[in-house]
């Protein structure tokens, strides 16, 4: 995705010329081009320091192994960009991993649980938006009474991590998609990309995603201005729900088992994408590439530490605290900077 | 009717609910023994089991109530009982009370450290809470693990142990830790003119500013303060099992603590708080753990049990709920954009 022959830097700190022609970015963007820039910066770090990190599959495995993240991280995307927030994607992970385990170990075919498993998902976010919206109950609580239940739910089911070994899963799992020697995709990447760019286009251009804009920028205006801030609400948790147990299924390909414990704390990674991408938490403001910038960041942490090798467990997460502190502080210089 | 519309209401109600479901189940419930000087029971054990989350929810809620969250007091709390550990450790005489004295204000000032860079992050460099302290609760684990080596230290010292396990007047003294902390925080914030400068720079930091108040120093306080807190909910916790897991000390007690703090009513967009609220959602959600296992739900369905009653607490306290619900048996009140 990202050249890294030609690195497209932002020109941020270039003098002010008297007037001529100055590249000033769009300040809406500045936050997307910062990421994009520091990504760069420890990406080279990562290929001046370490041998065969410069390799083309070194990138591509970034998006190999973080396929679902992305996936969970464009939903909450635009949760956050309503103003709100969605703990419940880590559990419903779990949730979606274990029923689809269960059935498929159970003999059912594979073409029915998966729509299940999807619907299981939507229909959770469906429940919380519909609790948020009518009930008035405070986005983090009530996505984390859904966490509970997600993950309550997948341990009543099983407590026990479950092989899958259905066919159509093993096929997906396999699935590669080659461009030359040593160079692929998985099929989860594909389907990352394409929930990925349908995000980016509904969130420009399409009505829904100018709603959700809107709501984050001011509800009371957005209500006073004719909009459906009650449908929309409720179908960015919708949407999330899907996009996490979507996450799910591309989960139990990636780790061919379902178990009550997936995805802990994965909300807080795919939180952390989205603010690292330049989304505010008081919502209004971001986009969805730099979600995927932020899910790159987080990737990319991992595949240093994993270039690094001799890191214990212990500084392993110190050092990726050192990396997500540097990362955020020289994100928000460089956007005060520029502001 | 003007009882129900009390803000305090519907929790004391689930509180009340849960305790008589206990008493179904066990008969003793309500049983209150004095064996050797100490109280025994149900009740007290609830006391002093929910003396950590008390205190983390009371921290929690002086964050909360500028507007900010803090995610690093689990990893905080996991920092204090490793380093606590480590030193007692060292000690030549672990029973002597001097030494592990120092200890513990060395643990608590190692704390207050942690807070202050929580502060920083927040106020001077103006990131955003929830990211500025996901930096320490990634980070804080690892430190604890450095310190006590990955390992699982067990300590045997008297005096550390009082903390956590021992009775004072036949009561459990991390009880009364909490109960002092809590007076000492409501002093502060309903006595002085603090608790209006909070909820002032959580409405807006900077109209409170512009009004003369320093905001940034406050917002450094309240992470320094919710950070010390969790110390010593870290030292409770590591004194009652008389030994530093920094897997587990403190593990989801962020989410339990933020959980007390909004089922006490005060709102996590910050401009107002309510203690008494707090320490009543930490005390329900203890019960709520101790009462999954007094009714024997098996462990599998405990979560699943926590959720269903948050649940009911959350849509009892809606008061839109109620309306909708309820409303056609009284007055139905109009309709009011948020």
């Amino acid at each position: 995705m990202i050249d890294v022959t030609t690195p497209p830097a932002p020109q941020k700190n270039r003098p002010f010329l008297g007037g001529r022609r100055v590249y000033r970015p769009n300040a809406k963007h500045v936050p997307v081009l910062a990421t994009l820039a520091l990504l760069i910066v420890m990406y080279s770090i990562g290929v001046y320091n370490y041998d065969g990190f410069s390799d083309t599959q070194v990138l591509l495995n970034v998006f190999v192994d973080n396929a679902f993240l992305l996936v969970v991280a464009v939903g909450m995307t635009f949760v956050i960009l309503t103003g709100g927030i969605d703990l419940s994607v880590g559990a419903v992970i779990a949730l979606t991993t274990t029923v689809a385990a269960t059935l498929l170990a159970a003999g059912w075919p594979a073409g029915v649980v998966l729509p299940l498993v999807l619907l299981i998902g939507t229909v959770l976010g469906l429940g919380m938006g519909a609790v948020i919206h009518f009930f008035k109950v405070e986005p983090f609580i009530a996505t984390l009474a859904g966490m509970f239940l997600a993950r309550g739910l997948s341990l009543l089911i099983d407590r026990n991590s479950i092989p899958i070994t259905n066919d159509f899963w093993t096929q997906m799992a396999q699935k590669r998609f080659r461009f030359g020697e040593g160079i692929f995709i998985s099929l989860n990447v594909v389907i990352a990309l394409i929930v990925v760019l349908i995000a980016a286009l509904v969130l420009a251009w399409n009505r829904f995603g100018r709603n959700v804009y809107a709501i984050g920028g001011n509800a009371d205006s957005a209500l006073l201005m004719g909009l459906p801030v009650g449908r929309t609400r409720i179908a960015v948790y919708t949407l999330s729900g899907f996009c996490a147990s979507l996450g799910g299924v591309l989960y139990s390909f990636y780790t061919s088992s379902g178990y009550s414990l997936h995805g802990q704390g994965l909300e807080l990674d795919a939180i952390a994408a989205v603010v690292i991408g330049g989304v505010l938490l008081t919502g209004g403001s971001g986009y969805v590439l730099g979600t995927v910038l932020g899910v790159l960041v987080l990737g990319l942490i991992q595949t240093i530490i994993a270039f690094q090798g001799d890191l214990n467990s212990w500084w392993t997460r110190i050092v990726v605290g050192v990396l997500l502190f540097a990362f955020i502080v020289l994100q928000r210089l460089v956007t005060r900077k520029a502001k | 009717m003007t009882i129900l519309r009390h803000r305090l209401f519907w929790p004391i109600a689930v509180l009340v609910v849960l305790l008589l479901s206990n008493l179904i189940f066990s008969n003793n419930f309500f049983k209150v023994t004095l064996l050797d000087g100490h109280l025994y029971g149900s009740l007290i054990d609830i006391l002093r089991r929910s003396a950590p989350l008390v205190l983390v929810a009371l921290g929690m809620t002086l964050v909360i109530a500028t507007g900010g969250i803090d995610l690093s007091v689990g990893s905080v709390m996991a920092i204090s009982g490793a380093l606590a550990c480590l030193l007692i450790g060292d000690l030549s005489n672990p029973d002597a009370v001097g030494p592990v004295l120092l200890v513990v204000v060395a643990a608590i000032a190692l704390c207050v450290v942690a807070g202050l860079w929580n502060g920083f992050l927040v106020a001077v460099l103006g990131i955003q809470p929830i990211i500025a302290t996901l930096i320490l609760m990634v980070a804080g684990r690892g430190v604890a693990q450095l310190i006590t080596d990955g390992q699982i230290l067990n300590v045997h010292s008297s005096p550390y142990r009082v903390i956590g396990a021992g009775y004072f007047l036949a009561v459990p003294v991390s009880f009364l830790i909490a109960a002092v902390a809590v007076a000492l925080t409501v002093a502060l914030t309903r006595r002085t003119a603090l608790g209006l400068l909070l909820e002032s720079v959580g409405g807006s930091p900077t109209a409170s500013r512009l009004a003369g108040i320093r905001s940034r120093r406050i917002t450094v306080m309240v992470y320094v303060c919710a950070a010390a807190f969790a110390g010593v909910a870290g030292l409770i916790y590591s004194s009652d099992i008389s030994s530093a897991d920094s897997n587990a000390a403190g593990n989801l007690i962020e989410l339990n603590a933020i959980l007390a703090v909004v089922l006490g009513g005060t709102a996590l967009t910050g401009g107002r708080f309510s203690i008494a609220g707090s320490v009543l959602g930490a005390v329900i959600i203890t019960t709520l753990d101790i009462t999954a296992v007094s009714v024997g739900v098996p462990v599998e369905t405990t979560l699943l049990f926590k959720a269903i009653v948050v649940i009911i607490l959350c849509l009892a306290q809606s008061a839109t709920f109620r309306a909708k619900v309820f409303g056609r048996f009284g007055t139905r009140r109009a309709e009011v954009p948020a």
